[in-house]
């Protein structure tokens, strides 16, 4: 008996019993779906998370207070506000003329609550340098950004978000107009281009003033909260950052095998630690959806036994006309695959409806969001549906082939 | 020689308890011949068809069928005697509900290597040879008794089998069904077809040229039939 009879006998059984093969395959749709929106959702947030990053720029190095110790996090994290990054780091990286740096940005960060039209609001002011321009990739939608004269000279200025301008000001051009944070009066002098929001920056929302306004008359500090420096290149990542060691060791005394009491992170570093953690995450929740896949296999094998204790008779009458035991193995081989196998197909259609559906209402939630339905997790699944035919309906063929003939011709 | 058989025992272990349902036949059967086994339920007549028929093996004796020794073959090669020496023809016709008529006759070939163009040819010319050129494509449960059994006749006859075996084919049938099916027997017969027809009824074994009386797995008698039943008679009646 040649495949294509065997397959099309299966289609037989199937289309039969079509209440009974729909709960068989069932376990396998909801399986092999499953797994493929768990695949593909996974890669969708993977990329989503990595281009938020990617957005900071790639080519950028933060440089944080604070001891890289074996747990590696900033102590501002436990609510510790640690002072020892201060103005002038900043400005003695700038002054060494290395060659790797591009631009370097200094912040200071504060809170207050305004009221616009009598209604409260909570806002977050950055106190930064002149370069915040550059390192950033911000740019300017009206007037202009603070100069390096006024990041120094307590000039009381203010630029503004785009989405916090027009929260306190509507339609009105807010050039020259004033905005009071902790009871100081600031010039408006511009407004940023809107940048579109993201999971970890928005500067629509928010303030930015000198860094000398706010150190000296906002938050009466003598510190900066981090600073971040554009490199050359991605390639000179590694030699920029030896340098900044070099400079800040030097000036905060610190010898070769001392703490340091700063840290630097790039960009690249944190793509590569959070894809480990993503990928990790991928593959941990594709095996929880794998369960229901071999839940979904053991319904094949119980419905292959049943399947094959009804057919006892039509078992025996095959061996009698000259069924081999290998033609009957193969016989309910190709059925248990048939079945899985058009499950697979239909779980991935059905799969590919639901990745649809969620990427509808992501991007209408105005997230970047890529459908991906890789042509890997279809062409997978479709194996797989195959090995779990083969795996779960091994057992019951077996069983088939091994019935004695006389005993199943008898069987009623 | 067609068939030839030795000694034959089969005893049938049960636990600790050895049946003996087989103490040790002998008997021939020529080519082209129409023979009928007879006995009561219970007698052995059933595993004699079964070993004869390359179902079962004897526990001992030798059995030689066209000279070959079937005490020598293995599993598959059992399957491949039943695939292209025998045809079998069943009290309960066991023909496959899901499949068609044409389908039923046609799934013998399906084991072996003609092509399905020439298979299909076969099993039509065989269903007009026993009159149900009307229904290739009727499920088999839409049939009667007889016709049910005039198909399990075509399909027996699809491989060009050398001996075809009957076991109780008019047991589940009115008289003239039988009487209907006997006749298509006894044709074949005259066409050369080699026939071994098992049952427990006088009336039936009595179309055959010669019978075997067996009981308790002894053969009791073994004679040429000289009062043979023509179907085409009962038919006429």
């Amino acid at each position: 008996m040649d495949i294509f009879e065997s397959i099309k006998n299966s289609w037989q059984m199937i289309t039969r019993t079509k209440m009974r093969s729909f709960l068989t395959m069932l376990g396998i749709i909801i399986g092999i779906s499953a797994v493929m929106i768990v695949l593909s959702v996974g890669e969708s947030v993977q990329d989503l998370i990595l281009d938020e990053i990617r957005s900071v720029g790639p080519d950028l190095i933060t440089v944080l207070p604070g001891s890289s110790d074996e747990s590696g996090r900033p102590s501002p994290t436990f609510g510790v506000v640690n002072t020892s990054l201060k103005y002038e780091d900043g400005e003695a990286i700038l002054r060494s003329n290395s060659p790797y740096i591009y631009s370097l940005a200094m912040y200071l960060t504060g809170s207050d609550v305004i009221s616009i039209d009598s209604k409260i609001k909570g806002i977050t002011f950055y106190g930064t340098t002149a370069t915040y321009i550059d390192v950033q990739n911000a740019k300017i939608e009206k007037g202009r950004f603070f100069t390096k004269e006024e990041e120094m000279d307590n000039a009381r200025v203010v630029v503004l978000g785009s989405k916090i301008a027009s929260e306190i000001f509507g339609d009105d051009d807010p050039i020259g107009k004033r905005v009071t944070i902790k009871k100081v009066n600031l010039n408006v002098i511009g407004v940023l281009e809107e940048k579109g929001s993201s999971l970890i920056q928005s500067q629509d929302e928010n303030l930015f003033i000198p860094i000398s306004t706010a150190q000296n008359i906002l938050l009466g500090v003598n510190h900066i909260n981090f600073m971040r420096i554009k490199v050359d290149s991605i390639d000179n990542i590694d030699f920029a950052i030896g340098h900044i060691e070099d400079i800040l060791r030097d000036r905060h005394n610190i010898d070769i095998l001392d703490q340091d009491d700063f840290i630097i992170a790039s960009t690249a570093d944190a793509l590569e630690t959070i894809s480990l953690i993503t990928d990790a995450l991928k593959f941990f929740l594709t095996a929880v959806a794998a369960i229901s896949l071999i839940v979904g296999g053991f319904g094949i094998m119980n419905i292959m036994l049943a399947t094959v204790q009804e057919r006892t008779k039509e078992i025996g009458l095959r061996r009698a006309i000259g069924a081999r035991k290998k033609e009957i193995i193969n016989q309910f081989l190709i059925e248990a695959v048939t079945i899985t196998f058009i499950s697979g197909i239909i779980g991935i259609i059905f799969g590919s409806l639901i990745l649809a559906l969620i990427s509808l209402v992501i991007n209408y939630l105005d997230y970047n969001w890529t459908l991906i339905i890789s042509p890997i997790s279809v062409l997978l699944g479709g194996i797989v549906s195959i090995g779990i035919g083969l795996v779960f309906g091994i057992t019951p063929a077996k069983k088939a082939a091994e019935l004695d003939p006389i005993e199943a011709l008898r069987y009623e | 020689m067609l068939i030839n058989v030795k000694n034959l025992k089969k005893d049938f272990i049960n636990g600790e308890v050895v049946t003996s349902v087989l103490r040790g036949v002998s008997f021939d059967v020529e080519k082209g011949s129409f023979v009928s086994i007879m006995g009561p339920s219970g007698s052995g007549k059933s595993t004699l068809m079964h070993i004869l028929s390359f179902l079962d093996k004897p526990t001992s004796g030798d059995y030689f069928f066209d000279g070959r020794n079937v005490k020598s073959l293995s599993d598959d090669e059992l399957a491949e005697m039943r695939s292209k020496k025998v045809g079998f023809i069943f009290q309960s016709f066991n023909l496959l509900p899901t499949l068609s008529v044409l389908e039923n006759v046609v799934l013998p070939l399906t084991y072996t290597n003609i092509s399905s163009e020439e298979r299909n040819q076969k099993a039509r010319d065989l269903l007009e040879q026993v009159g149900l050129s009307h229904r290739l494509n009727y499920s088999p449960t839409k049939l009667s008794g007889g016709e049910k059994q005039r198909v399990a006749i075509a399909r027996a006859l699809v491989n060009n089998p050398e001996v075809i075996f009957a076991d109780e084919p008019t047991g589940n049938l009115d008289s003239k069904s039988g009487a209907q099916v006997m006749k298509i027997l006894q044709e074949l017969n005259k066409k050369g077809n080699t026939i071994i027809l098992v049952t427990h009824e006088k009336s039936t074994a009595e179309h055959a040229e010669r019978i075997i009386k067996i009981k308790d797995g002894n053969i009791i008698e073994d004679t040429k039939n000289f009062c043979r039943q023509e179907a085409q008679e009962d038919l006429n009646k």
